[in-house]
């Protein structure tokens, strides 16, 4: 990572153009180069460094103090608390910890629906974008995809206009006469309801064993809970929103699958789907695993539908560790517990991105030496679309346009 | 890198190739590009539906809106909405996002090319460490930096001012990323030539490389241009004075009771409907560009 070249090592390892001309035969022009370099790449490494590394090193000194929000968190009057702002997340009882959880809670459901939702409708609209008889691809497209580029607020305002109460949903609903509930007010999670129906339990009173255990902080009938009604409005809004964007990562990819060996397995007497299935999908394969630690990293961070359509409302049930975070520090003045919530994301991120890429070498090696080939030709492009869709994506979903 | 371009130009020219060599298609074929259609007219609506209820409801009366919200038929018309939307801090609003967009653009076109530059072509001591930290801050998620961002505007003493809405978005490393690797592609060939006749390195790039990074370039402003007309979080934590208030900030307030009593859907309709007006223009202006821009990495491998 650190690995400082000289100049002519670095030279080397590009290899793309000659060692000759003017700037690297005169070694006094050595100087130069550096200082031109430099000049070049310092206001990225200013406003990088100054809005992103100072303020992570500030804003882990806060998580270990109790620094109110008033003056400097560096004044003597702030004092330093060692671990207890994480483990009042953690570990203490009390309402801050049942908060940090049941947002816990939200938000994995709600990263356990999105994902794949999100990954398998863009797998399958990319594929049948991609047929070949069609006409008017181009606007099949710009459709699917046009949402991704609008504003998260405008987008938010329409949903709240179309799930309300008597609203165009609910109209509709009407119509093929079900009375629809009343989204956003709704708190009864999506799990205790399909309990219900299917007899398991009765909504209303709960069996005691699930609620009279307490795990964490939230007992287990509250662990069980799945999304709530109006968590999984915004689940629809934003597989809605993101769709498009990943759709384009799998066309762009299904555009190199190899012709001839799909056609090849179509002669030996492969069906379709056979097909799609020995040769489509195996070439898909790093661009989906792209597509889902995309969404893996943006889910965990939702925060601008929360922020805009609940502001965790009903019943806590859309609270989602990102918007705790903010509403802890910004509304009641908690800075250290509120900093202490955002690197426990960070760490949840970071662990489970980490360990998506770790099954994924892992299988590769176990592969035959065709596929592992194949992986190793493919992995720097998606290292590329990776950096380049966080560009995209990071605007879009996950509110880190800084970046 | 080299290799991964061959391959896929060689698998791009056999799709060229294969296809005046297929037959007729079959009956079976075509009922599967008819089962397509079905899925995709469907898919359209969903995905067209909600702008298109949008526009009609922004130019209904409050009680046409809550009576019939199906409606794609405003009865009757009336551009009352917009007329209270006037009234409202919506203009303020929507100057402040023209000026951080504009600088903000403005910023991360040239930041980012001086910086794409410099890593793609000037040797200079340490240039690797610099790119694998361009690369870090790329896994870094944006949504953790809101608290440490306040710390750091309030610290050097510009919370709630215009320099604290632009300042943190002027470089963004992802684009630093997509210039590098288009100069990357430019034959080195031609700034040898500029330099030869004696040009600084600022001259080379700024009129021999530049002109050339034209689509690179426009996929910049169009990111920068989206990212930050879109960005909310970031304005949230930037400052609190109402004066300074973006779009998306404001617009967002509009729901939190701050019209007094009843829904007012015709309003945020209007509202929604004229902060996606800009970025939609741009769109369907530039589409190409944006595809292009979501998928770029994928083609330059």
């Amino acid at each position: 990572m650190s690995t400082v070249r000289t100049p002519s090592e670095a030279s080397a390892t590009t290899g793309t153009r000659p060692p000759e001309g003017p700037l690297r035969t005169s070694k006094g022009r050595f100087g130069d180069r550096n200082a031109v370099g430099w000049l070049f790449v310092s206001p990225t490494l200013i406003v990088l460094g100054l809005f992103l590394f100072v303020p992570i090193v500030m804003a882990l000194w806060v998580s270990f103090s109790d620094w109110n929000g008033r003056g400097s968190p560096f004044a003597g009057t702030v004092g330093f608390v060692g671990l207890d702002n994480y483990t009042r997340l953690l570990t203490d009882e009390g309402l801050t910890r049942s908060d940090f959880m049941t947002s816990m809670r939200n938000n994995f459901y709600y990263v356990l629906l999105v994902v794949p939702a999100q990954t398998v409708f863009a797998l399958f609209l990319a594929v049948v974008l991609n047929n070949q008889l069609l006409k008017a691809k181009g606007f099949f497209r710009t459709a699917f995809y046009f949402p991704s580029v609008t504003s998260s607020v405008a987008i938010s305002l329409v949903f709240l206009f179309l799930f309300a109460g008597t609203g165009v949903v609910n109209t509709g609903l009407d119509l093929l006469g079900i009375d629809g509930p009343i989204w956003f007010a709704d708190s009864r999670g999506l799990l205790h309801l399909l309990g219900d129906g299917l007899g398991f339990w009765d909504a209303g009173a709960p069996p005691a064993g699930l609620t009279s255990t307490s795990i964490l902080g939230l007992s287990a009938w509250q662990w069980l809970s799945g999304p709530s009604v109006a968590l999984s409005v915004i689940m629809m809004l934003v597989v809605w929103t993101t769709t498009g964007t990943f759709m384009l990562l799998f066309l762009a990819a299904l555009q190199d699958v190899p012709v001839e060996v799909e056609e090849a397995a179509r002669v030996d007497g492969a069906s379709r789907w056979q097909s799609f299935k020995a040769v489509t999908l195996p070439h898909l394969r790093p661009t989906m695993l792209l597509v889902i630690t995309l969404g893996i990293i943006g889910t965990w961070q939702v925060f601008d539908q929360v922020y805009v359509m609940t502001q965790g409302g009903p019943g806590k049930t859309t609270l989602t560790p990102a918007y705790l975070s903010y509403s802890y520090a910004f509304e009641s003045g908690q800075w250290g517990v509120a900093a202490a919530m955002a690197f426990v994301l960070f760490l949840i991120i970071f662990v489970l991105t980490s360990l998506q890429r770790y099954v994924l070498r892992d299988k590769d090696e176990a592969k035959d030496r065709k596929l592992e080939r194949q992986a190793a030709r493919r992995r720097p492009d998606l290292e590329a679309r990776r950096a380049h869709s966080t560009a995209v994506l990071g605007n879009q979903q996950s509110g880190g346009g800084s970046l | 890198m080299s290799t991964s371009t061959t391959t896929s130009r060689t698998s791009h020219e056999s799709v060229g190739t294969a296809q005046p060599r297929r037959r007729g298609p079959s009956n079976r074929a075509l009922l599967v590009a008819f089962l397509a259609y079905v899925v995709l007219v469907v898919g359209a609506f969903v995905y067209l539906y909600p702008f298109v209820i949008q526009i009609a409801t922004s130019f209904k009366t409050d009680s046409d809106a809550t009576g019939n919200p199906l409606s794609l038929v405003a009865d009757p018309f009336t551009i009352a909405a917009f007329e209270r939307l006037l009234e409202t801090r919506f203009p303020l609003w929507f100057a402040n996002s023209v000026i951080v967009t504009l600088f903000v653009t403005a910023g991360r076109v040239f930041f980012n090319s001086l910086a794409g530059y410099a890593l793609a072509r000037i040797k200079f001591r340490g240039r690797e460490a610099v790119f694998s930290a361009i690369l870090a801050v790329l896994a870094v998620p944006g949504i953790i930096l809101l608290i440490p961002k306040f710390l750091v505007l309030n610290t050097i003493g510009i919370y709630n001012t215009y320099p604290a809405l632009i300042l943190p978005l002027l470089v963004d490393a992802a684009g630093v990323f997509i210039m590098k690797q288009f100069f990357e592609s430019i034959p080195v060939s031609v700034e040898e030539a500029a330099r030869i006749d004696g040009a600084s390195t600022f001259r080379t790039f700024w009129s021999v490389v530049l002109p050339m990074a034209r689509p690179a370039l426009i996929t910049i402003t169009i990111l920068s241009f989206q990212g930050s007309w879109n960005e909310l979080p970031h304005f949230i934590v930037a400052s609190q004075d109402p004066e300074l208030a973006t779009l998306t900030k404001g617009v967002a307030s509009l729901t939190s009771g701050q019209l007094g009593s009843g829904n007012q859907f015709p309003l945020t309709m209007a509202a929604a409907l004229l902060m996606t007006l800009p970025v939609a223009a741009v769109f369907f202006w530039l589409q190409r560009y944006f595809v292009t821009g979501g998928t770029a990495g994928a083609e330059k491998g």
